[in-house]
C-alpha cells in the first residue's frame, strides 16, 4: 500500500500536456499534433498505433528528444525537456533514452561490437569496460559469438538485434522503438518482440514502440492510437489515463 | 574519446584510399616544393658562406677587364697590371693587411714518372695569408727565394695526391716546362668551390719564377688584398679604384679597364638571391596551400553528404555536436597531416637527389620541415571546419531520413 501511494508521488515518467507540433508558418502552416495529453508510466510497454500522417512519428521524434514541440510541456520524469538546447537534448538521448528504427540504422563496415560500443564512446566509457559491456549486451540478444561480423554478413533479424544490444548497452530509461519489425518476416519479428518483452518484464525497461501490425501490438500493455494529430481516446487500450 | 576521433579518422582514410591521396595531392605538391627548394637553398648558402670564409671575408679581388658588368672588353684584351701597382696599393692606401700579386699560368707537370695537368700561380708570401691559405707540412718561401726568383714550389693536396700518392713529396722535384722545381711544402686541403672547382688544384710559386721562366713578362693577372679587421672593405675598395683609374690614366667618363670585388659584394648578392627565393617560394606554398585545402574542403563537403544518415545514427544515439565538429575535424586534419608528411619525405628526398646531382651538402633544416608540417595540419583545421560544422549542425531527424 506504502509503496504504491509513494510510485503515484512520484512524478511520472513522461507526460505530455496540450503539446502540439506545427510544421511551417502563416498560410503553409501544418499542424502535425494538435494537443496531445499522454502519460507513460516507468516499466510500461506501449504501443503506439495509426495511419501515416495522423502524427505518431512526430510524437515520437518529440518524446525521442530529436524534435521540440511547438507549444505545450513536455515533462521527463517531471522535468522540462521542451526548453532544452540542441547539446541538453543530445544529453538527455545518451543518458536516458534508447532508439531503434526500422531500417536498424547500424554502421556499415563496422564490426556488430563496435556498433554496440559506439554510445558508450560518445559516454566517455573507458575501453576495456566497453568491450566488456558489448559484448555483455551482443550475448542478452543472443549473438554471443558475432561480435567481429559486419551488418552486411548478418541478416535482417540479427541486424536488429544488434540494434537493440545497442540501445540497451547504455541501460536507458526508455526504449523507442520505431517499426522495428517493420523489415522482418513474422519468425524473425516474433523473435525481436519477444526480446523487448523480455527487457520490459525482466528489467522494468520502459518500451515505446510505433508499429503497423496489430499482432506486434499485442505484446503491448497498452496501445495508443492516433489520427489527425490527435490521440483517438475511443481506442485506448488497457489502462487508461 | 580523442583516440577513438583519430582511429575512426584513419578507418574513414583508409576506406578511401584513392579518394584520400587524391585529395591530399595538392598538399603533397605544395609542402615538398617548399622542402627542397628552402633546403636546396641552405646547402648553396652553407657552400657559398663557407668558400667565402675559406676566402677570407676581409679579402678583395682586383683583376683587369670590366668583370661580369656588361659585354666588353675581356681581361685578355685589357692592360694587365705590373709589380708597381701591387705596391702602390699597399704603400698609398691605408687600412690594407696585406697584397698579393698575382700571375698564373696552367702547366703539365711531371713527378717521376706521372704527370698533371694544373695551374701554376706565381705570388709572394702574402698569398698565403690573404688567400687563408695554411700549410700542411713544409715551410713557405724564404724571402731570397722571392727576390731571386728560385725554382722551389708548394703543392696544392690534389696535386701533392695526383703526383705523389701517400709519399712525402718534401725535397722532391717536379717539372713543368724547362723548370725542375724543388717542392718545400705542402698546402693543407680547402675542397671545392661553390663553381664546382677544384680549389686544391694548382701550386705556388715565387711570383718572379712564374713571370721569368714560365710566363716570359712581368705581367700581373689579379692582385688580392687584405684589408685589416675592423676597416670597412667598402672604404678601401673605393681606394683602390681611385688610385687604379689614376695609374692607368683613365680621364673622367672613361669606364674603368679593372675591377675591384670585396667579399661584401659576393655576399650581398647571394643574399639578394636568398631573399627572391624566398618570396617565390612563399608564393608557391601559398598557393598550393590553399588549392591543397579547397581540395580537403571540397571532399569533406562529399564525405558529409555522403555519410548524412551516418551521422543522423550517431547523433541520435547521444553524440554532442562538438563530437560530429571534432570527428570531421580531425579526418580533415589528419588527411592534409598526411599531406604534409608525404610532401616533407618527397621534398627531403628530391633535395638529397638534387644536392648530389649539383654537389652542394646537404643539410637538414628541422625548422622548415616543422614549419611545413605545422601549417600542413592548419590547413586542415582551417578548410575542415566548414565541412565539419555543416556535419555538426544536421537535424537528427532529417539526416536519419536520408538515403
Amino acid at each position: 500500500m506504502n509503496s504504491r501511494e509513494a510510485t503515484r508521488s512520484a512524478a511520472p515518467l513522461i507526460e505530455l500536456q496540450g503539446v502540439t507540433k506545427i510544421y511551417g508558418a502563416g498560410v503553409a502552416a501544418m499542424p502535425a499534433l494538435r494537443g496531445i495529453d499522454l502519460v507513460i508510466e516507468a516499466g510500461e510497454f506501449v504501443a503506439v498505433m495509426g495511419p501515416s500522417g495522423s502524427g505518431k512519428s512526430t510524437c515520437m521524434n518529440i518524446l525521442g528528444c530529436l524534435d521540440k514541440p511547438t507549444s505545450g510541456t513536455f515533462l521527463f520524469e517531471g522535468f522540462e525537456v521542451g526548453g532544452l538546447s540542441r547539446d541538453q537534448l543530445a544529453v538527455m538521448r545518451r543518458s536516458c533514452l534508447g532508439f531503434i528504427f526500422q531500417g536498424f540504422n547500424l554502421l556499415n563496415r563496422t564490426s556488430a561490437l563496435e556498433n554496440v560500443e559506439l554510445p558508450l564512446i560518445y559516454r566517455g566509457v573507458p575501453v576495456a569496460l566497453r568491450h566488456r559491456r558489448a559484448r555483455a549486451a551482443l550475448a542478452t540478444v543472443g549473438l554471443a559469438g558475432w561480435e567481429s561480423h559486419t551488418p552486411g554478413e548478418l541478416s535482417g533479424g540479427q541486424q536488429q538485434r544488434v540494434a537493440i544490444a545497442r540501445a540497451i548497452v547504455t541501460e536507458p530509461k526508455v526504449l523507442l522503438a520505431d517499426e522495428p519489425t517493420g523489415n522482418l518476416d513474422s519468425a524473425r519479428s516474433r523473435e525481436v518482440m519477444e526480446l523487448l518483452t523480455t527487457f520490459n518484464r525482466q528489467q522494468g525497461l520502459t518500451v515505446i514502440m510505433v508499429t503497423h501490425e496489430p499482432d506486434m501490438a499485442a505484446y503491448a500493455g497498452q496501445q495508443i492510437h492516433f489520427i489527425d494529430g490527435l490521440i483517438n481516446s475511443a481506442a485506448l487500450t488497457g489502462r487508461t489515463l | 574519446m580523442f583516440w577513438e576521433t583519430i582511429s575512426l579518422a584513419f578507418r574513414e582514410i583508409r576506406r578511401n584510399v584513392l579518394r584520400s591521396s587524391l585529395t591530399i595531392l595538392g598538399i603533397v605538391i605544395g609542402v615538398a616544393a617548399v622542402i627542397t627548394l628552402v633546403t636546396l637553398g641552405g646547402g648553396a648558402t652553407a657552400q657559398v658562406a663557407a668558400e667565402i670564409s675559406s676566402l677570407g671575408s676581409n679579402l678583395i679581388q682586383v683583376r683587369a677587364g670590366q668583370g661580369f658588368r656588361g659585354p666588353g672588353r675581356t681581361s685578355g684584351t685589357a692592360k694587365p697590371f705590373k709589380l708597381d701597382d701591387a705596391k702602390a696599393i699597399a704603400q698609398q692606401i691605408s687600412g690594407i693587411a696585406a697584397v698579393a700579386p698575382n700571375a698564373s699560368r696552367s702547366a703539365q707537370v711531371i713527378a717521376g714518372n706521372t704527370n698533371w695537368s694544373t695551374s701554376i700561380t706565381g705570388s709572394t708570401n702574402d698569398f698565403l695569408f690573404v688567400r687563408s691559405w695554411s700549410l700542411a707540412n713544409g715551410r713557405s718561401f724564404a724571402e731570397s727565394e722571392i727576390r731571386s726568383g728560385k725554382a722551389v714550389c708548394i703543392l696544392g693536396a690534389t696535386v701533392k695526391r695526383e703526383l705523389f700518392g701517400e709519399q712525402d713529396p718534401l725535397g722532391a722535384s717536379v717539372r713543368f716546362n724547362t723548370i725542375t722545381c724543388q717542392v718545400i711544402g705542402v698546402f693543407e686541403a680547402k675542397g671545392q668551390s661553390s663553381g664546382g672547382n677544384d680549389q686544391d688544384d694548382f701550386i705556388l710559386v715565387p711570383l718572379r719564377t712564374l713571370q721569368r721562366r714560365l710566363a716570359g713578362n712581368t705581367d700581373i693577372n689579379a692582385i688580392f688584398v687584405s684589408a685589416q679587421d675592423g676597416v670597412s672593405t667598402t672604404k678601401v675598395k673605393e681606394d683602390i679604384e681611385r688610385l687604379l683609374r689614376e695609374r692607368r690614366r683613365l680621364g673622367e667618363g672613361q669606364d674603368d679597364d679593372f675591377f675591384v670585388r670585396d667579399m661584401q659584394e659576393i655576399m650581398s648578392t647571394l643574399t639578394g638571391t636568398t631573399r627572391i627565393l624566398t618570396t617565390l617560394l612563399g608564393a608557391v606554398a601559398a598557393v598550393s596551400l590553399l588549392v591543397g585545402g579547397i581540395g580537403i574542403m571540397n571532399i569533406m563537403l562529399v564525405s558529409v553528404t555522403e555519410r548524412t544518415r551516418e551521422i543522423g545514427i550517431r547523433l541520435a544515439i547521444g553524440a554532442m555536436e562538438q563530437d560530429v565538429l571534432m570527428q570531421f575535424l580531425v579526418e580533415a586534419v589528419v588527411l592534409s597531416s598526411f599531406g604534409g608528411l608525404f610532401g616533407i619525405a618527397f621534398g627531403l628526398g628530391a633535395a638529397a637527389l638534387g644536392a648530389k646531382a649539383m654537389n652542394m651538402p646537404f643539410i637538414f633544416n628541422p625548422g622548415i620541415v616543422a614549419l611545413a608540417f605545422v601549417f600542413s595540419g592548419g590547413v586542415g583545421i582551417v578548410f575542415g571546419f566548414f565541412p565539419a560544422r555543416k556535419a555538426a549542425r544536421l537535424d537528427p531527424i532529417e539526416a536519419l531520413r536520408h538515403e
